[in-house]
């Protein structure tokens, strides 16, 4: 076929590719038009987070009961081992330790979840990205939003706990919404940092549990930062409290805990939030997008 | 063909190369692991990383309105040359280019065995780009297509459910619910029963009329001899032969003994 003469005898290939307006298969979009094609692929980012959800408990005979069984089982054990035996609820009552606990678990669980679910969104799917075009940053934000909707379903849990001490429903519970986004914000970031990572160095799955509890103990998830630190210098506790988990677990208590008030929380504990949420989003997204062509290399 | 002839695909002297982790011969064990990773700036076979150099070098340009067979044995780089095109394999060196957005036809990897038929079914679309309205107009078509529907209503049952004929054709209603500038097809023509085996082979053709251009990889010499008019022959990662269909299959049997 290739030896009938045609004008185009004698150009290379590149030159061919620009005379037709042909584009080199497999490279990557700018900034611009990679965020418009995510816009593109919001229902399929939907889907595929809802798909994920009800696959998890399809096979079980309880079902769909164990998205909230598994939360209030959680909680539970927390409450056994360190509000009954290790009485961690130093400096604060039952009727707050235990809400305090409970929404800390959630929250920082909510984190660790999406991280954890990060390193595994691209080396994890290498199948679908070797067999499908979509912007890859669809998977990690995806299996975010699965863990957002993971925590709605903890958060009824959540809401039963603080009530049934004695931390009714009032308009301070609103906060809690700023407070989810921001935090989504923050956990969608850190999973496209992740999952990048992850692409390159699968191993990352087995150490990243080690330094996600790591990163929990030192976040004061069943215990009060200020408290259990009073005896050492002022610094590391102002450290830990500001560390992003530890700003939107506080930020979560407070919303919704009717004893843990305002003197519990750093200051411009709203601004830090924030500041955290649109530094590692947009960061965690624009570090993601500079690797898009070569994800799907194994 | 029209008179001058329209490039679709244009590649250009394309490397594909995999590297595997921990493959090295006789030395999965941790003290290997460790050293791999102390040696980290070293070169990939030190460090205990093989290199499959799976494409060598390979340039072709496919014109509008061809439908290209690929042939060649097990492992010769047909179905990493497909991927490749599409884009979702990075090339080591050269380049591809295309017109549009080369598609490859299979959803396999989309859907979940966990999950209905139904609900398989708009995943799969979402997947491949199809908007909720294109699904919601197409969804009817994709289930009678498959038959799935013709014993009971399977689609409403999760799809570890079904037998493997089952959704395989469901797999393949799905991914070809969908038209395609570039379209590329891989053993998808083997699925299924006899009766389902003859329908899809009429979509593939309707796909073929739609499409700009198709690409077919497969072992069944009768499959390629029916659809296409170009055949390119890959051996060993390279291409050893480009040309009409009944010239390259004459020479093929030959060198496989046929």
């Amino acid at each position: 076929m290739s030896d009938r003469p045609s004008p185009d005898d004698g150009i290379s290939a590149a030159e061919l590719a620009a005379k037709y307006g042909l584009s080199v298969s497999g490279a990557r979009p700018g900034l611009a038009e990679y965020v418009r094609q995510m816009w593109g692929r919001r229902h399929f980012i939907l889907a595929f987070s809802q798909a994920k959800l009800t696959a998890q408990y399809s096979q079980a005979k309880l079902g769909q009961l164990w998205q909230v069984a598994t939360p209030l089982l959680n909680a539970l054990v927390y409450f056994l081992i360190f509000g009954l035996i290790l009485d961690a609820d130093r400096g604060m009552s039952r009727e707050v330790y235990i809400p305090f606990l409970v929404t800390g678990v959630f929250v920082f669980t909510f984190t660790q979840s999406s991280v954890m679910a990060g390193v595994r969104a691209i080396s994890g799917n290498l199948g679908l990205v070797r067999a499908l075009h979509f912007p890859r940053a669809s998977l990690p934000i995806s299996f975010a939003l699965q863990q957002l909707q993971q925590l709605l379903f903890s958060m009824i849990v959540m809401f039963a706990v603080a009530i049934g001490f004695g931390s009714y429903p009032s308009l301070s519970w609103l906060l809690i919404l700023p407070a989810l986004a921001l935090q989504f914000c923050f956990n969608t970031g850190l999973a496209l940092v992740f999952a990048r990572m992850g692409a390159k160095t699968p191993d990352l799955a087995q150490l990243m549990p080690f330094v996600m509890r790591t990163w929990m103990y030192a976040s004061g998830v069943m215990f009060s930062i200020p408290v259990m630190l009073a005896d050492h210098p002022k610094w590391i506790s102002d450290v830990l409290q500001w560390n992003p988990a530890a700003i939107y677990m506080d930020l979560m208590r407070f919303a919704l805990i009717d004893g843990y008030g305002r003197e519990n929380l750093p200051p411009h504990v709203w601004a830090v939030a924030g500041g955290w949420a649109v530094l590692v989003a947009l960061g965690g997204f624009v570090y993601f997008w500079k690797a898009e062509e070569r994800y799907g290399r194994g | 063909m029209a008179e001058t002839r329209i490039p679709t695909v244009i590649a250009d002297e394309l490397h594909i190369v995999y590297r595997v982790n921990g493959a090295k011969t006789g030395k999965g064990s941790a003290t290997a692991a460790l050293s791999r990773i102390l040696k980290r700036g070293s070169d990939d076979a030190a460090r205990g990383v093989r290199k499959v150099h799976a494409v060598k070098g390979v340039s072709f340009i496919a014109y509008r309105g061809e439908a290209i067979g690929l042939i060649g044995s097990n492992g010769s780089g047909k179905s990493t040359l497909l991927r490749a095109i599409a884009g979702l394999l990075p090339a080591e060196k050269g380049k591809v280019y295309t017109d549009g957005q080369p598609s490859l036809l299979g959803v396999n990897a989309a859907l979940m065995n966990d999950l209905t038929g139904e609900r398989n079914v708009i995943l799969g679309g979402l997947a491949m780009g199809m908007s909720r309205e294109q699904i919601k107009a197409r969804y009817q078509e994709i289930v009678d297509f498959s038959g799935i529907n013709e014993k009971g209503d399977f689609i409403t049952l999760p799809m570890r459910t079904y037998s493997s004929g089952m959704a395989a054709r469901l797999r393949f209603s799905i991914a070809a619910a969908k038209d395609h500038d570039v379209l590329m097809i891989d053993e998808a023509l083997a699925t299924g029963d006899r009766k389902f085996q003859k329908r899809s082979e009429a979509r593939i053709r309707e796909l073929r009329k739609e499409a700009g251009t198709v690409f077919l990889v497969s072992h069944n010499n009768k499959s390629i001899r029916d659809t296409c008019d170009r055949v390119l022959w890959l051996e060993r990662g390279e291409l050893r032969m480009d040309g009409p269909t009944e010239e390259v299959l004459k020479e093929y049997e030959k060198f496989t003994g046929k």
